[in-house]
């Protein structure tokens, strides 16, 4: 089978000579048996492939989000804890401050200083301390600015310390107009009143702090209060005392509402529509909430090539199984109709070899059932004749004996059509015998004496007397030049000329050649001419099968066929008989 | 010289017979094997014409039991088949002719016989 065969199959073309068809169309639709094959094998083929692919992708995908929210819960895990570590360590050096040094010591100004010398020894956060009463005056400060006396009593930091114990402040510019956290931490004393122990922090060590998280790309890393104002300056969401105002930070504040310190990873979409990775936790007993926020894509990267290779892959097996599937179909669809053809055409065939003998048989029949009756007539006629010859009354009458010769003669006639019927259908069946050519032509010719008289054709035989005898299966013969004959004589117009010549040019062979003078065949229909049923007959009552039969035939008995045509000029047939049929089949 | 044709054909044989008699030959006829074998009890014939495909008894079983009782007659066979094929039961030096006869090669084939 060809690759033509395979792309463009001839069952699907759906060609009116093929058996399969034509004569059984309902029996035998390829285009759906193939249509069939191919869907229910792709769907075997396809359906569970898709599926383990969707699956695995499906898997994959959140197998790399898992990863990525792992990842991102410890990114922030780990700067939470270093955040909250910063403000517990000043929290506690605060509270030795507080626990070491009473009222006294700590409203010495040059003690105050020690202390606050002391303390950024351990950590250079600290920018002052201060000292305010219970009515909310700083009593004393050290540090870089001049404080002392500021009235602290109605900010909200100091009411706060004194109503909590301990407070840290949010980012706040204060007197000194600086961006600052402010510790305040209230302290009893022995006679029942408290002070409060205040300490600027600076917010650099955070600044620094967060900017050394290893966060990729586009990524950020946020301190906020909980009203989502910047604490810190950050790479993409604003300087400090920005608000974010990106939609997810609502989505963090409402899960914070309740003080939870879980660290927890969410994805978003920010102001622009883009998902992102948001991870988030409270820093203990401070009102700051620390935040990262990722591009989700970015984060899934490793994913998106993953993805890219799941996607060839697929596409690959797809176009693969595809192929296979179409050209295994092809290929056994047009196997089967192939053999269905063959199979089909065998039936004709056999049907047709039938029906000939049939009608073989029939006439025989015929012509030995008349035959007993024109004996009659034969002897009849044949006694009236001896009367007139051999009695004196009638042999005058030469008219009588002129109509009884008539009657004689016709019988004769009669007689040699039965003989010829009855040695045809003889021939049918198979035997292998030596034969004349010429006898044989002229035999077939005998039968088509009439329809070449009634149609003016003019028959040519040029059979030299030196042609040798051939064997070969004397029914397959008469069979073929009867079809060749009956071509030519219905590819002619009244008045054509039909000629039959033979040669013995070849020691082994002798060729026939059957010339007519007809309409000629089309190179189109020369390529099918000896396909079963082919003919451009078909609507005059042709069935297309008697040159198929006939190659048959010629093959049969080891002969060779080769046609020469012209459209409008005529049609040639020479056949190359073998000379001895068994040497030709050994 | 008598002859005895024998065929299911009466018209037939009976007409031949008077047609051999215009030529001075001595013929009779029968209908069947049975008249035949029945004839040939009472006559004497040197040559029987029988017809190949009869009813009853066939043109070479009649031939197998007329030869069994007078070896000496002839056999001419005729057939409506026109083969010599039709033949293969019977002996290959049995003369044979196709119907419908002419009558002058009958009377050739007889003197043929009976020469030999």
């Amino acid at each position: 089978m060809s690759l033509k065969d395979i792309i463009k199959p001839k069952f699907l073309s759906g060609n009116d000579r093929d058996a399969c068809t034509c004569a059984t169309r309902h029996l035998f639709n390829f285009s759906r048996m193939w249509g069939i094959a191919v869907f229910l094998t792709l769907l075997v083929a396809l359906v569970p492939l898709i599926s383990m692919t969707l699956i695995h992708y499906k898997m994959t995908q959140d197998a790399v989000e898992s990863e990525v929210h792992n990842h991102t819960m410890l990114l922030v895990n780990n700067t939470w804890r270093s955040v909250s570590r910063f403000y517990d360590e000043r929290k506690n050096e605060l509270e030795l401050v507080a626990n070491d040094y009473t009222y006294e010591d700590l409203i010495n100004p040059n003690k105050l200083a020690n202390i606050l010398i002391n303390i950024r020894k351990s950590h250079d956060a600290f920018i002052d301390l201060g000292v305010i009463n219970s009515s909310g005056i700083q009593v004393n400060y050290a540090g870089p600015y001049t404080l002392i006396d500021k009235d602290y009593s109605s900010q909200e930091s100091f009411e706060n310390a004194v109503k909590h114990g301990f407070y840290i402040s949010d980012l706040i510019l204060g007197f000194r107009d600086i961006p600052h956290v402010v510790f305040l931490m209230r302290c009893a004393m022995a006679d029942g009143s408290f002070f409060v122990l205040r300490a600027t922090l600076d917010i650099e060590p955070i600044n620094e702090m967060l900017a050394e998280v290893d966060i990729r790309g586009s990524g950020d890393v946020l301190l906020v209060n909980n009203k989502g104002v910047l604490q810190t300056s950050s790479r993409y969401h604003g300087d400090i005392f920005d608000k974010v105002s990106q939609p997810f930070f609502d989505k963090v504040s409402q899960s914070l509402s309740d003080y939870s310190f879980e660290i927890q990873v969410v994805d978003c979409k920010n102001s622009k529509g883009e998902m992102i990775v948001v991870g988030y936790g409270n820093i203990p007993d401070t009102p700051f909430i620390l935040m990262t926020v990722q591009q989700k894509t970015e984060l899934m990267d490793r994913w998106q090539k993953t993805r890219v290779r799941l996607f060839w892959f697929l596409l690959v097996s797809i176009t693969l199984i595809i192929i296979v599937i179409l050209g295994m179909s092809t290929y056994l669809v047009n196997k089967i109709y192939i053999a269905d053809n063959a199979r089909v055409r065998s039936l004709h065939k056999a049907e047709y070899s039938n029906r000939l003998a049939s009608i073989g048989r029939l006439a025989a029949g015929v012509a030995h059932e008349i035959n007993n009756p024109l004996a009659i007539i034969n002897e009849k006629a044949g006694l009236i004749k001896d009367m007139f010859t051999y009695q004196d009354m009638y042999s005058k009458d030469k008219k009588l004996i002129g109509l009884v010769d008539s009657i004689i003669s016709s019988v004769e006639r009669c007689g040699t059509i039965t003989k010829r019927l009855l040695g045809f259908a003889r021939h049918m069946e198979p035997s292998i015998q030596s034969m004349n050519l010429r006898e044989v032509i002229e035999e077939v010719l005998s039968f088509m004496e009439k329809e070449a008289e009634y149609r003016s054709f003019t028959i040519d035989l040029d059979i030299p007397d030196d042609i040798p005898e051939i064997k070969s299966d004397r029914g397959k013969v008469q069979q073929i030049f009867l079809n060749l004959v009956n071509n030519s004589f219905a590819a002619m117009q009244d008045g054509g000329r039909l000629s039959i010549v033979v040669r013995h040019e070849d020691k082994d062979y002798v060729s026939a050649t059957v010339t007519d003078n007809g309409c000629g065949i089309s190179d189109t229909d020369m390529k099918h001419i000896f396909e079963p049923f082919f003919s451009t007959k078909l609507k005059k009552g042709g069935t297309g099968l008697g040159l198929s039969i006939t190659c048959d035939l010629v093959q049969e008995i080891g002969a060779k066929i080769n046609l020469q045509s012209v459209v409008g000029c005529g049609t040639s047939f020479k056949i190359d008989l073998p000379i001895s049929l068994d040497k030709e089949r050994k | 010289m008598r002859l005895l044709l024998v065929d299911d054909e009466g018209e037939l044989v009976s007409t031949i017979a008077e047609r051999l008699s215009f030529r001075g030959i001595d013929a009779d006829w029968a209908v069947s094997g049975e008249e035949a074998l029945a004839k040939a009890e009472t006559e004497h014939y040197d040559i029987a014409v029988l017809d190949v495909k009869m009813p009853k008894i066939s043109g070479i079983q009649l031939k197998g039991m007329l030869e069994g009782k007078y070896p000496d007659m002839k056999f001419i066979f005729m057939t409506g088949h026109g083969s010599e094929d039709d033949f293969i039961a019977g002996s290959a030096k049995d003369l044979y002719l196709v119907k419908p006869i002419a009558i002058d090669t009958l009377v050739s084939k007889v003197e043929e016989i009976f020469k030999t």
